[in-house]
């Protein structure tokens, strides 16, 4: 199990290197909790709104999706949709939106993690927040689709509105209104967020790539013993050849 | 790693890509582009006047003066008025609101008269309608003379207006947050008034002048006891307006000789606390005793070089009513003429030949009283007054009045012209008086501490504007606060002859808006409004901005008479019908578009008790509802809950439906009303359909 976790944590950095080239770590590790500070605080901002204009509304009809509801005017539109069929809109994403604020934290979390880590699993750790974004919209289509597309055909004016799918970003219309929707700032935020942890695995990259390599080589380095007949590390190789046998604390050892 | 790194980097560029036309949801503007591309192919109409507006000046045959003033008082589409006029609607016992400068009529307050659109007196409003009763009997119209709007420091604050009945002596409260009436109060001691309603500067008192003389509650007295029974009175109605009511337990009256009050203002800035009001029969004339006596009250009123100009402290009155010095009539405290002259709460001074008018200059200076059938204003000065009466300058009259030595009190005379009847101030230090024989308007300069305002010489005519016909009262924008705005004038004439199509012999009235921005003489009327519903008589101009009225209820199940959330009042979710006994009691909501329940059954001769709230909370979404047969009709505004009770006592099928156009479906928005006949039941199942 230890083997494993040392596996995925990777080498730390010693000392010495650390007061040498202070830049080189510190900055995959500020970036990446800059990451999940951005992350964390599109939380309470909207992600993504839509506007309904209608020669009747004139001041539009406006609603925001949060992470964990929805505001605007919800009634308003549910009421409207009620003439064409729609479910109302606090019906969809309920599990999304419920378990939200968890998966934030736990994405936020999992950014912080990868601070600690100095492996390539850093890379599949900071993936859920990288990918947020990316998810977010494509839940969000989902959704829309499903609505949009299973209208009740009982619904009183089935035969004017039929089945859509409302765009998630851009303009679109139904029945009478236009409709325009983009991302708003939480999902601006969470983009930003997504980009920094981005970057952030590139400087990752750059700082414990030598240290991982080098903690690998130690390990990796091998080579076939005749005489043995077995793969033995490179350093024992004339000692095996000698003695044919291997020294396993030989592979505890790191150089400096 | 690498690989994954190139994927990495893919999603994201990806991700880019995708959300590059994604915007925060920026409201556009409202009609789209269609607006925008009209107004650049009309080439930017805003720059000059095009060639296009001097062809349609020619085809109209519209004079320099008449474009300009199209363009002063033209609003396009979507502008509002600067100015709000809250009119009297006269005998249609409502209160008018008209837009300035476009003087379009916004609305018709629901006020003395049933009033179905907006639900008043058919199923919603008779508690408020049948506090105006006289000795029971219904009296469902009125002849609304001068609102007013309530004042505070002096300045409108745009919260409540008092509407008067002149006709049967009642006051009428409107909350402006919602446009509706909210109390009437009957004088229990006039029959009738004119000299109402006026506010104090900060609206603590509502003044009710009386006007002819009656004995003190009305009681029969023969004429011939006319000087020994018969009495005036001006009445000062406590308002509340915390609770947005006038308190009758809190006010009370003075009595008054039988003079024929006639109109009243009260004193602000340096005369705060004092009420002015003028009359015009101290003659006493009591009208013709037969069918050959010459003298009937148009000529046995006229008589006297003067009247009396009544100068009231009603500071001192309300101490004197607090202090228990009343007589009780009808149950309504009065102070005595007696006891008024000896706390010196009355005084009089002479005013010259029936006036009808007295007005108090914006900072309470001065006092102006317009002839009638002297050719002069006269104007007061409150100092000069209130140096009279510690100089105790005075002589008494019949009823032991102190009558203040004119010449000690006048400020000024100024001849205007024939029948000066009102005045009405600006913010240039000028007064403008209605002129009813000339059928003018006067515009004169003010002297004393308005002199520096305008460029002329102080209390002379400078200017006369015809106006059509025979102006009564004028307004002016802000005009009877303690800053008028100046601006826009308003002539609100009696009579409109040839100004209008004709339409029958009732004629409308003719509201004429007159430009009195320029100093000078130049004083344009710029725009006519007919008004046919009645004869307005006043009207006060504030600015559109002090008026908050909301939008939608403020909450779902809001009563408007409590102004508030009522418990019980049935929300989405509470809907049902509930029978015990022979009582069926309803809870339904209204929503676009439909009622829930939409089926009620009744037995016949059962008592109804019918809750609706329209639960909607959106800008116009109003639901009406009516019962055919039931002479119900109510107006639900969003969040509105309203209680019906009434007996089914007609058996048959009714389709009760929501009759104010709401939506798509709004025919569909209906139900049905059955009252079983007598002899068939109805399940006893206490649940909704």
């Amino acid at each position: 199990m230890w083997r494993i976790l040392r596996f995925i944590f990777g080498p730390r950095v010693p000392l010495l290197e650390l007061r040498r080239r202070p830049v080189r770590y510190v900055l995959p590790s500020l970036l990446l909790v800059g990451a999940a500070i951005i992350l964390y605080n599109s939380y309470s901002k909207p992600y993504w709104n839509m506007t309904l204009h209608a020669p009747q509304y004139p001041n539009g009809l406006h609603v925001q999706a949060y992470l964990n509801r929805l505001e605007g005017d919800v009634s308003e539109i549910d009421g409207l949709n009620h003439y064409i069929g729609m479910r109302p809109l606090n019906d969809a994403a309920q599990l999304e939106r419920e378990t939200s604020f968890m998966a934030i934290a736990a994405m936020g979390l999992l950014l912080l993690a990868a601070v600690m880590v100095h492996s390539p699993w850093a890379a599949l750790i900071a993936l859920p927040a990288i990918l947020f974004p990316a998810g977010f919209l494509l839940d969000l289509y989902f959704w829309l689709h499903l609505f949009g597309q299973n209208l009740d055909p009982h619904a009183a004016l089935s035969n004017s509105v039929k089945p859509f799918t409302p765009p998630v970003l851009g303009e679109g219309n139904v029945g009478q209104f236009r409709t325009v929707a983009g991302g708003d700032s939480g999902l601006t935020m969470a983009m930003i967020a997504s980009g920094v942890a981005f970057t952030a695995l590139f400087f990752h990259r750059w700082a414990y790539r030598p240290l991982w390599k080098k903690s690998r080589k130690a390990k990796l380095a091998l080579a076939f013993c005749r005489k043995c007949e077995q793969v033995v590390p490179a350093q024992e190789l004339e000692a095996a050849a000698q003695g044919c046998r291997s020294s396993s604390r030989a592979l505890e050892e790191v150089p400096a | 790693m690498r690989k994954a790194s190139t994927s990495l980097a893919a999603a994201a560029l990806l991700l880019l890509a995708g959300c590059g036309g994604g915007d925060g949801g920026t409201t556009t503007s409202e009609s789209g582009g269609g607006l925008q591309q009209a107004s650049q192919a009309a080439g930017g109409a805003s720059s000059g006047l095009g060639s296009t507006a001097q062809a349609i000046a020619e085809a109209r045959d519209l004079t320099p003066d008449d474009v300009a003033a199209a363009l002063k008082t033209y609003t396009p589409s979507g502008r509002f008025d600067e100015y709000l006029l809250f009119a009297s609607g006269g005998h249609s016992g409502q209160a008018l609101v008209i837009g300035v400068p476009s003087m379009r009529l916004l609305k018709v307050i629901a006020v003395f008269t049933p009033e179905p659109w907006q639900g008043w007196g058919y199923g919603a409003g008779e508690d408020v309608l049948a506090q105006g009763d006289v000795n029971g009997k219904e009296v469902r119209w009125a002849d609304v003379h001068h609102p007013a709007l309530s004042e505070t420091n002096g300045e409108y604050d745009g919260e409540f207006l008092f509407v008067g009945d002149k006709a049967n002596a009642r006051i009428a409260v409107v909350d402006l947050r919602d446009f509706e009436t909210k109390q009437i109060v009957k004088n229990p001691i006039a029959i009738n008034d004119h000299g109402g309603c006026f506010v104090t500067p900060n609206s603590e008192y509502v003044i009710e002048g009386g006007q002819y003389g009656t004995p003190l509650g009305w009681d029969y007295a023969p004429l011939e006891e006319y000087e020994a029974s018969y009495r005036g009175n001006v009445t000062l109605w406590k308002f509340d307006r915390t609770s947005g009511r006038i308190d009758v337990g809190q006010s009370f009256a003075i009595e008054l000789p039988p003079y024929w009050q006639d109109l009243f203002d009260a004193g602000k800035g340096v005369s705060e606390g004092w009420i002015f009001g003028n009359s015009l029969n101290t003659e006493m004339a009591t009208g013709t005793a037969t069918l050959t006596d010459k003298n009937f009250f148009e000529s046995g009123a006229s008589q006297n070089e003067t009247d009396y100009l009544h100068i009231i402290d009603w500071r001192k009155a309300e101490e004197v009513f607090k202090a228990g010095k009343v007589t009780m009539v009808k149950g309504f405290p009065v102070i005595s003429i007696d006891t008024a002259v000896a706390e010196g709460i009355l005084y009089f001074t002479p005013e010259l030949k029936s006036p009808h008018g007295v007005d108090v200059t914006p900072g309470g200076e001065y006092m102006v009283v317009s002839g009638k059938l002297d050719p002069h204003v006269t104007i007061y000065s409150f100092d000069k007054i209130q140096k009279a009466i510690a100089a105790k300058n005075w002589e008494t009259e019949q009823y032991g009045i102190p009558v203040l030595d004119f010449d000690a009190v006048v400020e000024a005379q100024v001849e205007l012209g024939l029948g000066p009847l009102h005045t009405q101030f600006d913010d240039k230090g000028y007064a403008y008086t209605s002129l009813f024989l000339d059928s003018a308007i006067a515009r004169w300069t003010l002297g004393g501490p308005y002199s520096r305002k305008h460029p002329e010489q102080p209390w002379t005519l400078v200017a006369k504007t015809p106006v059509q016909y025979n102006v009564g009262h004028l307004g002016t924008a802000e005009g009877d606060t303690a800053s008028p705005d100046g601006r826009y004038m308003i002539s609100f004439n009696k009579w409109s002859i040839d100004r209008f199509t004709n339409v029958g012999p009732l004629l409308p009235q003719n509201f004429q808006l007159i430009d009195i921005s320029a100093t000078g003489d130049r004083m344009p009327v710029i725009y006519d409004m007919p008004i046919g519903l009645g004869e307005p008589h006043y009207s006060q101009m504030i600015k559109a901005d002090k008026i908050k009225a909301w939008e939608i209820y403020p909450g779902i199940g809001w009563d408007s008479q409590l102004q508030a959330v009522r418990d019980g009042a049935p929300k989405p979710g509470d809907e049902k019908i509930v029978r015990s006994g022979s009582t069926v009691e309803i809870f339904m909501t209204a929503v676009r578009s439909h009622f829930k329940p939409e089926r009620i059954e009744v037995n016949e001769g059962d008592h109804v008790i019918w809750h609706i709230t329209n639960v909607e909370q959106t800008k116009d979404a109003t639901h009406g509802f009516g019962i055919p047969g039931y002479n119900i009709t109510l107006s639900l505004e969003p969040g509105e809950t309203h209680t019906l009770e009434f007996t089914a006592d007609q058996p048959g099928t009714y389709s009760f439906y929501c009759s104010e156009f709401c939506s798509a479906l709004h025919l569909e928005m209906a139900g049905y009303f059955l009252v079983k006949p007598q002899g068939t039941t109805v399940s006893n199942a206490s649940n909704s359909p």
